[in-house]
């Protein structure tokens, strides 16, 4: 006799692989760069940070310098990054009931990266210099852009009434990206003073960040990772629909309200960082989804940590695959993404969830 | 036990349920029959709190806008016409949503919330498709999960808004013996709209039969499936002959 079925949820082998692959990122992102440092000696570097942890790794103080200020920081970021961008596609996708549901295809990105160039060209003091710090004012910033983008994406992608398919979504999503990068570069034309600031950040990056990028946004991650967290379950009720959810005792609009809100900050925060990285919410959830049960149960923890693995991992092919130069990490994400897109949607026109 | 007194409900304008009036007592089977778009089911989804309504409505004595939507889940089941199918979803997910409401909003299922979701497993004979996918079913087995989710809601009312639509005739009285043995073992009050009158009437205690919104005829199905009632509000030829349990209704061509 088979052991009863148990339901689903976060399994420990999923989870430990999770952890596992976030350490291998971490251990990578830092040992691989212009200087190649041993993995085995940056493994006991970074344990080295943990308090009461003393290991010898035999690197110079020069070597150690380049971990804990150079490379450290930006794996954080990518990491940090990688987590918001797959753990609101995850919700999106849930919220929308739509499988095509990006940050970046529903405008949200577009939105928050508004905000963020509204915020860069008006500081017209400096001159323009393209590695100062970005100011504090930019995640709130993108955040408001990023609600006022799902705002519009919805209500347009609701003119379909009953014939809305996947696919009508994500056309208004297309139409609100357009209208808000149409504002966007307008924006960047009357304040020409700040444009390389705002191009380097746009292309997406994760080049310049120190500590600075990481502590910016870091409380915003805390937040929106500890709200969609404690909801996945609601995310599974939603799936039969509002009105089933609403006779199981959910109030599904509230639901839809404060995930739409959580997944927007949290797309806001990667992007007020590292600009426009698309494709990584259509990515890691759908495989996850293949590989690990479609339960936003299991979804939402394992987008999480998984997207947090691959976008520090897509970063150490970014400025690695073309030698010296560094390839902008957005254009990775896209070279693999788009087709990716294309298998998704193909799937979703026979299951539409 | 349900009571409706007056019930009206206005879904863009229109006037689609009017000043229905309907008792269901405890442990009955009340059917709802009608031409289509007579209102049945926006009376079912008024009486589940799906819709809003004018009028009184009470369920198991108290009145339903004093429930809370969790015990308002916990009071009455229901089972929409067609249900959504999520993909992906196994049968034992499935049904673990039932218990929605009585799970903490942000804590996790009880082993009392899974001790009942095997209960209804067994009860309703899925334990060999608890773990497989929803979409894969077939359609008697798929309507057996949307059963079993509505039971694990531990409700004592049952709202069937067309549970045979999609079932040929075998597992059309498959599913429907099934509410009936359920109604019996665990006292449930069932209310259901079901468009095949004979079938209807082998199993309702009482029908009620809507047109344009409102109760013309309610009573035993002896008493509301007559030649003459269905022909005013179908608008059907038919002849109506007296079966073991009651009526059969024939639907017959017009003679040319």
């Amino acid at each position: 006799m088979t052991p009863a079925p148990r339901p689903a949820g976060l399994r420990l082998g999923w989870l430990i692989g999770g952890l596992v692959a976030v350490a291998v990122a971490l251990v990578a992102g830092v040992a691989f760069g212009p200087v190649t440092l041993p993995p085995g000696s940056v493994a006991a570097e970074l344990l080295n940070l943990i308090p009461g942890v003393r290991l010898d790794s035999g690197l110079s103080d020069r070597e150690i310098a380049i971990i804990t200020e150079l490379r450290l920081p930006r794996v954080v970021l990518g990491l940090l990054v990688g987590a918001m961008l797959a753990m609101a596609g995850a919700a999106y996708q849930g919220v929308f009931r739509n499988p095509l549901a990006d940050p970046h295809l529903l405008g949200v990105a577009a939105g928050a990266g508004l905000g963020v160039t509204a915020v860069i060209a008006s500081r017209t003091t400096d001159g323009g210099d393209a590695t100062a710090d970005l100011p504090i004012g930019v995640p709130p910033a993108a955040f408001l852009g990023a609600l006022i983008a799902v705002a519009l994406t919805w209500t347009l992608g609701a003119a379909g009434g009953r014939e809305r398919t996947p696919a009508t979504l994500i056309l208004a999503g297309v139409a609100v990206s357009a209208f808000l990068a149409a504002a966007q570069t307008y924006l960047m034309q009357q304040h020409v003073e700040t444009l390389r600031q705002v191009y380097s950040w746009l292309l997406g990056r994760l080049a310049t960040a120190g500590w600075h990028d990481v502590l910016l946004i870091l409380p915003y991650a805390v937040i929106t990772g500890l709200i969609v967290l404690s909801r996945r379950r609601e995310l599974d009720v939603l799936t039969v629909g509002d009105e089933e959810a609403a006779s199981l005792g959910l109030h599904p609009q509230r639901s839809r309200y404060l995930l739409l809100v959580a997944a927007s900050l949290g797309t806001a925060a990667a992007v007020s960082v590292s600009g426009l990285i698309g494709f990584v919410g259509i990515i890691v959830p759908h495989t996850l989804r293949l590989l690990s049960g479609a339960s936003y149960r299991s979804l939402l923890p394992l987008s999480i940590l998984f997207g947090a693995a691959f976008l520090a991992l897509t970063d150490v092919v970014a400025r690695t695959v073309a030698g010296e130069a560094e390839v902008p990490i957005g254009v990775v994400t896209a070279f693999f993404g788009a087709p990716f897109f294309i298998l998704v949607l193909r799937a979703s026109r026979t299951v539409a969830p | 036990m349900i009571g409706v007194r007056g019930v009206s409900v206005r879904l863009g304008g229109a006037l689609v349920v009017d000043g229905v009036d309907l008792v269901v007592d405890e442990g009955e089977w009340v059917t709802v029959i009608g031409p289509n778009g007579a209102g049945k089911s926006t009376l079912l989804r008024a009486i589940g709190g799906l819709v809003a309504y004018t009028g009184e409505i009470d369920l198991g004595g108290r009145p339903v806008g004093t429930l809370s939507r969790r015990e308002r889940a916990r009071t009455v089941a229901t089972v929409a016409q067609t249900p959504v199918v999520p993909p992906g979803m196994r049968v034992i997910d499935y049904v673990l949503l039932g218990r929605t409401p009585y799970i903490a909003p942000l804590g996790r299922e009880s082993a009392s919330d899974l001790a009942a979701v095997d209960e209804v497993l067994a009860a309703l004979d899925l334990v060999t498709f608890a773990d497989r996918r929803l979409e894969t079913l077939s359609g008697g087995e798929r309507q057996r999960a949307f059963l079993a989710r509505a039971l694990a809601q531990g409700a004592r009312i049952l709202l069937l808004d067309e549970p045979t639509a999609a079932l040929d005739i075998g597992h059309q009285q498959e599913v429907l013996d099934l509410v009936d043995r359920l109604r019996g073992e665990r006292s449930l009050t069932v209310l259901s709209t079901m468009h095949d009158l004979s079938i209807a009437g082998e199993y309702a205690d009482r029908m009620l039969m809507l047109a344009r919104g409102r109760v013309v005829v309610a009573g035993t199905p002896r008493e509301v499936l007559t030649e003459a009632v269905l022909s005013e509000h179908y608008r059907a030829r038919v002849r109506v002959l007296e079966g073991e349990h009651g009526p059969i209704v024939l639907p017959v061509r017009k003679k040319v």
